[in-house]
């Protein structure tokens, strides 16, 4: 058996991403976030992004950054701090385009996208205005009577989420791509990478493919390299979202990242110290660096 | 308000814990997912009397029998650097798994709320236009599926005329007026049972579901409710008070599923 060597770096991966693409971010919230890809589209002249996630940081900073025309999301959090304070700014100057869908609906449209069915039926959103607000959302009449012989059934029909690209970070990963998981959920990773036409999978460790038996059950492993590009070997990759059993979430560097973010000055000073830097092992270090003095657990 | 001066020997945030838990009375083996600190305390407060059979979240990924007190986060790392899952779990459920439960229907959520309307449709994405909000929240979130699916309650921790308006900004929860309009096959598993507040317990037991007075909680006038609320609530003759806990709910509520004490942060009296 031969597997296929796919490693690459950060900054490959975004040369393979073209402005206007539509790129899904795995992870959920704050959480599992593959951010030093994230960084180094903060880096690139990339601009003009869709962006398709369970929105955390990742949304917030890309959209602070100016590199996103759209966002597509089941909603935008930081989960310690409920509101994600640079997805609001967005929203509330009319920045960007949002599409707010339920979160239930969002993982459809990903489904139907990597079933490759133009929409998948559903109850959620029914008599909301997530219907009304967003006409371009349809719905589809039941071919078969409704249970007891009444009218058939009305369901919104969810548009398949096609992906030009999607991003994922794993715990475990071999170099041909295959993916694990090992903290409690796998959040909607694995339809993400179904669902697009490229899956770049930034990971902690990558390890030989008859070692994930040792890291997790056989369940662990969700991601086949079937649907993944390039893999990318990044220790301390979802910083500072959380990544268990690897690490938790940097809670007092989040702190910081929503308070700065709320005054243009502040805000500026912690893109030059955190962001503006020349690459991921310059972050790294970074961290490494304020750990060190106590800043961050 | 008559409230604070009166040593009743149980605090308001007690008293609504209580009328948390006796919403989910009746539901015997469904998922109780109360979302919020006295939203919890009070779901785990009827599993651990009048409802023993109901299943509960750890708030993340799984399915607990354990009376986790709020904040509690059952994961850890094991000394080999593997998850180590600190409770006794009954089932994993993560995100993926959870829309597929909701969907299925064996579920009573309840969810908090910025705006209610009289008919319980109910805003937690925006205030303002959600073209350009003035002030974004949380978006839809699971709200749209949650109502449209299996029942609903919802939690207010300070009842006022903002959160009770004439007409929310945006309907992310469905309500009983547009659950109507879809006709019988839209709405067959719509149900809002109850809402309830620092001040009051309200319903929807009304001919056209319209929000109703249930009960205002001990040291609650009628008219203190009236007056916090933005629109004509249907109330009917002596409105009763709500239930007072007892000294084994007491006794739970403070010693075993909230000993800190966090449901002080949500209803301060």
């Amino acid at each position: 058996m031969a597997i296929p060597d796919k490693r690459m770096t950060e900054d490959e991966v975004v040369a393979e991403l073209r402005s206007g693409m539509t790129i899904g971010i795995g992870g959920w919230g704050s959480r599992r976030k593959p951010m030093s890809i994230v960084r180094a589209i903060l880096r690139s002249d990339l601009t003009d992004l869709t962006v398709v996630a369970y929105g955390g940081p990742d949304v917030g900073l890309l959209c602070a950054a100016g590199k996103v025309a759209k966002v597509v999301s089941g909603f935008v959090s930081l989960d310690s701090i409920p509101l994600e304070p640079h997805y609001r700014m967005a929203r509330q100057s009319g920045t960007i385009e949002a599409n707010e869908y339920d979160e239930g609906m969002l993982m459809l449209g990903l489904m139907a996208a990597a079933w490759r069915v133009p929409f998948l039926p559903t109850r959620a959103g029914l008599g909301s205005d997530v219907l009304t607000n967003q006409p371009f959302l349809r719905t589809v009449t039941s071919p078969y009577p409704a249970p007891g012989g009444g009218d058939p059934e009305e369901l919104v029909a969810v548009p398949a989420l096609t992906l030009d690209a999607a991003l994922i970070h794993m715990n475990r990963a071999d170099e041909g791509g295959n993916g694990q998981f090992l903290g409690p959920d796998p959040y909607m990773d694995d339809w993400m990478a179904l669902a697009a036409d490229n899956t770049y999978l930034s990971t902690e460790r990558i390890i030989p493919t008859e070692d994930f038996r040792s890291h997790g059950s056989i369940h662990t492993q969700r991601i086949s390299r079937l649907n993944v590009t390039g893999v990318v070997e990044a220790p301390g990759g979802a910083h500072f979202t959380e990544c268990p059993p690897d690490y938790g979430r940097d809670e007092a560097f989040q702190k910081e990242y929503a308070k700065a973010a709320t005054d243009p000055e502040a805000w500026a000073a912690f893109e030059q110290q955190w962001l503006q830097l020349e690459s991921e092992a310059d972050y790294q270090a970074a961290v490494a660096a304020r750990r060190a003095e106590g800043g961050s657990r | 308000m008559s409230t604070t001066d009166t040593d009743l020997g149980f605090t308001r945030a007690e008293v609504c814990c209580v009328a948390v838990a006796e919403c989910f009375r009746g539901d015997g083996e469904r998922l109780a997912n109360p979302i919020g600190t006295i939203p919890m305390i009070g779901g785990r407060l009827a599993r651990a009397t009048f409802e023993p059979h109901l299943v509960m979240t750890d708030g993340l990924a799984g399915f607990t029998s354990e009376t986790l007190p709020p904040g509690t986060d059952p994961y850890g790392v094991g000394a080999d650097g593997h998850l180590a899952v600190l409770a006794t779990m009954e089932a994993w459920n993560p995100y993926p798994q959870m829309f597929t439960v909701l969907w299925n229907g064996r579920r009573h959520v309840m969810m908090g709320a910025s705006q209610i309307d009289r008919f319980g449709n109910q805003n937690l994405a925006c205030i303002g236009s959600w073209a350009q909000p003035k002030s974004q929240l949380l978006g839809f979130r699971g709200a749209p599926g949650n109502t449209i699916n299996h029942t609903t309650s919802y939690w207010v921790p300070s009842h006022s005329p903002k959160v009770f308006v004439e007409q929310v900004d945006v309907v992310s929860g469905v309500g009983y007026d547009r659950a109507a309009a879809l006709g019988p096959a839209g709405s067959r598993f719509h149900e809002i049972r109850r809402v309830v507040t620092d001040l009051a317990v309200l319903d929807f037991e009304t001919p056209e579901h319209r929000m109703r007075l249930r009960s205002v909680h001990p040291g609650v006038s009628v008219d203190d409710v009236v007056a916090a609320t933005g629109f004509e609530l249907v109330i009917e003759g002596d409105v009763p008070t709500t239930r007072e806990p007892t000294p084994e709910e007491l006794q739970l509520i403070r010693e075993v599923i909230d000993p800190k004490g966090l449901r002080a942060t949500e209803v301060k009296i």
